[in-house]
């Protein structure tokens, strides 16, 4: 017995060998798993970034699946999703699947943007870090506009016209514009036709660049860490940061744990409540399109609806749809606008705490409201809450810079 | 960080027990993906058995039919047929089809149900190419005294008018007869052999 | 390990979630029945009444007689003589004979497939849809409807459920009120008293919902069994996880 494994190890050890005389297998290997060190400290909010790399991975395989059914023409889209729900065997748990992984990317794309806020992330010397994430939740929000329109339903059709047209308002060029990306009148086969083809092959390929270029620079800079303490500046005799762990074998089972906990609320979604009472699956999505007929109550999905808040707050236009670009865009000044020296929460004074809070009650109140129709009372708490938004990235060179921080341990807490 | 006192032991198991639920796991994830490229519902109503009227073909008369995307050839055989079947029993390869693929009722010399009808699948068992069919020994027979039969293209395979592959050939077995039944002399059910009904 | 603080913060996004997605359900109120798949005597009923009443008009294109009847225990003998009027292929899809302009002359628009209605609507919305036809004489096929106002259907029950009316209730202010579900009176009777008429569209809306979503049947059941799965993967993984870290703290 002793023997055969001595043998099989022994081959394994060979082969890997003479790979890694061609290739820098190894040289990898260690570069971004066993000798990445990582902080000792990391709590629940690290858990986000691994979990939307392991969703993109479902998307991808999902997709790959749900393409060799799928019909891109919009006499037959509505009807191939259903022939994918029914008619293929196990269509439906992929298409589930692929439905529920849209809004579970945002969800955790959201907290991992939110764990950046909390500690600072985004701080120097991690602004392209910053920078490339951020350029990934872009054109995440084209990809899933461009998904959405896929399955051909009523809120697929006037979601892309509504979204189009606000192109349209730009000056000059919109009109040109909105033509242009819908390469007809009105949305329609041809406009369906493209989309899929952007959705399938090129912004997947370009969230996987960025991916490659986030993880990248990561390695480069290193983890920041809930204390904000940079873990390079102390190291040991061998050069090892003396509060960093290899990444593999500690944070790779810590990550193997995290993911399934993950995956038990992702198929507890699939499983049993796969429209999530209409949040990730529009009840108006069941009707086919029809070019003639906007539903009644129109709203995007859920993962854009603060930005839409922000567009309907504002009685303009044009202006509308600036505020609604700048609140999506804004996010990547935020390396420059924050004045504190101090990176994590924990160390920060009361300024940006309440700042950070009112933000995130804004955003999900802008959020809550994207989804309501149009009333007076609901129009002016998304102006209040509008400004509350802006404020935290306006107002922050100031507030940032007379906050009452504390001092910074030079080691991380356990 | 201490390594010093690790039980080696309980983290192989761990290991390995976390390696083997996780891999069954992946397993039985993949399953859904492979099932997924098997023929759907539409596809398998698509490939029902297909009802066909041959009360109108005449003898020496062959007609074609679609039964699961592939062609099905029926070829109504006069006596003069069936006696150049039975004088080639020598030159063909699997006279009696021993090794070839029909249904139990149609293991015989004429590879039929009724010795008139022959009811068979048009593709080649060579690499699926569709033969032609060649009645008559002329200019475009693939052989001099050819008796009626078909002629591969793609590959130069020839079959006899029972679908039996000709030696020397490249197709290694006779062509493939489907399961059929006649409903009423003159309906056939391409398809489907069952008794009942 | 994340801390209760953490934990209850995740807990508070979860419930803003929850909330907001029951206030968003809200809109016009509607009567609501109790949808029940496991009830398969039930889902048989309710297939009968939409081939015979539903079917001729309406078309499910996506739903096919053959996995139906598997789902419903209904054997393909039996499904050819009682379900199946248009064709004898258990594996077509419910189609119809009418053609869209055929339809389309008889009501003015044509008759919106069937097939995912009661995702689209919600089974309230069909079982309050169903119950609240009444006589209008101002409506081309003589009734009209306080679920769907002005709705292009004839009320193909009517058999069953016999005629409402609405009552014209004066407040004595003198105006006018929005009529509600309570304003209705039969005023003749069917061939169904009226619990049977209820019993046999909570039928209908049972099938229907299942005709929305024929895997509805099983996913819950598959889902059970991969979740006691990834609970199993959980704690060899937290077990795994845990011996590792002993190095670290």
């Amino acid at each position: 017995m002793a023997n055969i494994e001595k043998n099989i190890i022994d081959g394994l050890t060979g082969l890997r060998d003479w790979v890694d005389d061609r290739f820098p297998l190894m040289q990898n290997w260690n570069e971004h798993l066993a000798k990445y060190y990582a902080p000792k400290n990391f709590n629940f909010w690290y858990y986000f970034g691994g979990f939307a790399l392991l969703v993109f991975a479902i998307q991808i395989l999902t997709g790959i699946w749900l393409t060799m059914n799928y019909k891109p023409s919009a006499a037959e889209a509505f009807a191939s999703v259903e022939y994918i729900m029914r008619d293929v065997s196990w269509g439906w748990l992929i298409r589930y699947m692929h439905s529920t992984g849209a809004s579970a990317f945002f969800i955790v794309i959201y907290l991992h943007m939110f764990r950046a806020l909390l500690y600072g992330s985004y701080k120097k010397p991690r602004e392209l870090l910053w920078l490339s994430g951020m350029g990934l939740y872009l054109v995440l929000m084209a990809e899933a506009f461009f998904g959405y329109l896929l399955p051909w339903g009523q809120m697929s059709y006037w979601g892309a016209q509504v979204i189009i047209s606000l192109f349209g308002a730009l000056p000059f060029i919109g009109d040109t514009l909105s033509l242009w990306i819908r390469g007809d009148f009105v949305v329609s086969d041809v406009t369906l036709n493209r989309f899929f083809s952007l959705h399938v092959i090129a912004f997947p390929l370009l969230i996987f660049g960025l991916i490659g270029a986030h993880i990248l620079a990561l390695h480069e800079v290193g983890s920041n860490n809930p204390d904000g303490v940079e873990i390079k500046k102390n190291k040991n005799a061998e050069g090892i940061p003396v509060d960093g762990i290899p990444f593999h074998p500690y944070y790779t089972v810590k990550d193997i744990f995290g993911a399934t906990v993950f995956l038990i609320f992702f198929f507890g979604v699939v499983f049993f409540v796969p429209e999530m009472n209409g949040y990730f699956l529009e009840h108006a999505n069941f009707i086919p399109a029809n070019p003639l007929k906007t539903p009644e109550h129109i709203a995007p999905v859920w993962y854009f609806t603060p930005f839409y808040a922000i567009l309907r707050a504002v009685p303009d236009q044009l202006g509308g749809v600036i505020a609604m670009g700048l609140a999506t865009n804004i996010f990547l000044l935020l390396p420059w606008l924050d004045r504190s020296p101090v990176k994590s929460t924990r160390y920060r004074g009361w300024n940006f705490r309440c700042a950070l809070t009112l933000f995130v009650i804004s955003f999900f109140v802008l959020g809550w409201l994207g989804m309501q129709p149009v009333t007076p009372l609901f129009t002016w708490m998304a102006r209040f809450f509008s400004l509350v938004y802006f404020a935290f990235f306006l107002l922050m060179p100031f507030y940032t810079a007379i906050d009452n921080d504390k001092s910074v341990p030079d080691r991380v807490k356990d | 960080m201490d390594n010093s006192n690790v039980d080696k032991g309980r983290r192989r198991f761990l290991t390995a027990a976390a390696t083997v639920v996780g891999g069954a796991g992946a397993a039985a994830g993949a399953v859904p993906f492979i099932a997924t490229m098997t023929p759907s519902e539409k596809t398998k109503a698509i490939g029902a058995p297909v009802e066909v009227d041959i009360s109108k073909l005449q003898p020496g008369e062959r007609m074609i039919e679609k039964w699961q995307g592939k062609p099905v050839w029926i070829l109504r055989r006069t006596q003069e047929m069936l006696d150049d079947i039975a004088a080639q029993n020598e030159a063909v390869s699997d006279p009696a089809s021993e090794a070839s693929s029909q249904p139990a009722y149609a293991t015989n010399e004429y590879r039929a149900r009724e010795d008139e009808y022959l009811v068979v699948i048009g593709i080649c068992t060579h690499l699926g190419c569709s033969p032609s069919f060649i009645l008559k020994d002329g200019d475009n027979s693939p052989v001099v005294d050819w008796k009626g039969g078909f002629f591969c293209p793609c590959h130069g395979s020839r079959f006899d008018l029972a679908g039996r592959v000709f030696k020397g050939v490249p197709a290694p077995t006779n062509l493939v007869i489907p399961p059929y039944k006649f409903i009423s002399p003159g309906q056939l059910l391409i398809g489907d052999d069952s008794e009942a009904a | 390990m994340p801390s209760y603080k953490q934990l209850s913060k995740l807990t508070f996004i979860l419930l803003m979630a929850i909330s907001a997605s029951v206030s968003a359900a809200g809109g016009a109120k509607l009567m609501h029945m109790e949808v029940d798949l496991s009830n398969q005597e039930s889902l048989q009923r309710g297939a009968k009444t939409f081939v015979n009443y539903c079917l001729s008009c309406h078309a499910a294109a996506y739903m096919r007689y053959n996995r139906m009847g598997q789902d419903l225990g209904i054997s393909e003998d039996v499904l050819k003589a009682n379900f199946m009027f248009g064709t004898d292929k258990v594996g077509d899809t419910m189609n119809i004979a009418m053609s869209d302009a055929d339809s389309l002359r008889f009501f003015g628009v044509s008759p919106p497939d069937l097939s995912v209605i009661a995702r689209a609507r919600g089974a309230d919305w069909l079982y309050s849809y169903f119950k609240t036809f009444y006589v209008d004489k101002s409506r081309p096929f003589g009734v009209n409807n306080l679920t769907f106002k002005d709705v292009g259907m004839p009320h193909v029950l009517w058999e069953l459920q016999g005629a409402q009316r609405l009552a014209q209730r004066e407040s004595k202010d003198g105006e006018h009120h929005s009529p509600t579900f309570d304003d209705l009176e039969i005023i003749t009777p069917g061939t169904q008293s009226e619990e049977e008429y209820d019993r046999t569209i909570q039928d209908l809306v049972n099938f229907m919902v299942y005709l929305g979503e024929p895997i509805k049947l099983k996913r819950g059941k598959i889902g059970v069994w991969v979740l006691m799965y990834l609970f199993v993967f959980m704690i060899v993984a937290y077990m795994l996880k845990k011996e590792y870290w002993r190095d670290i703290h």
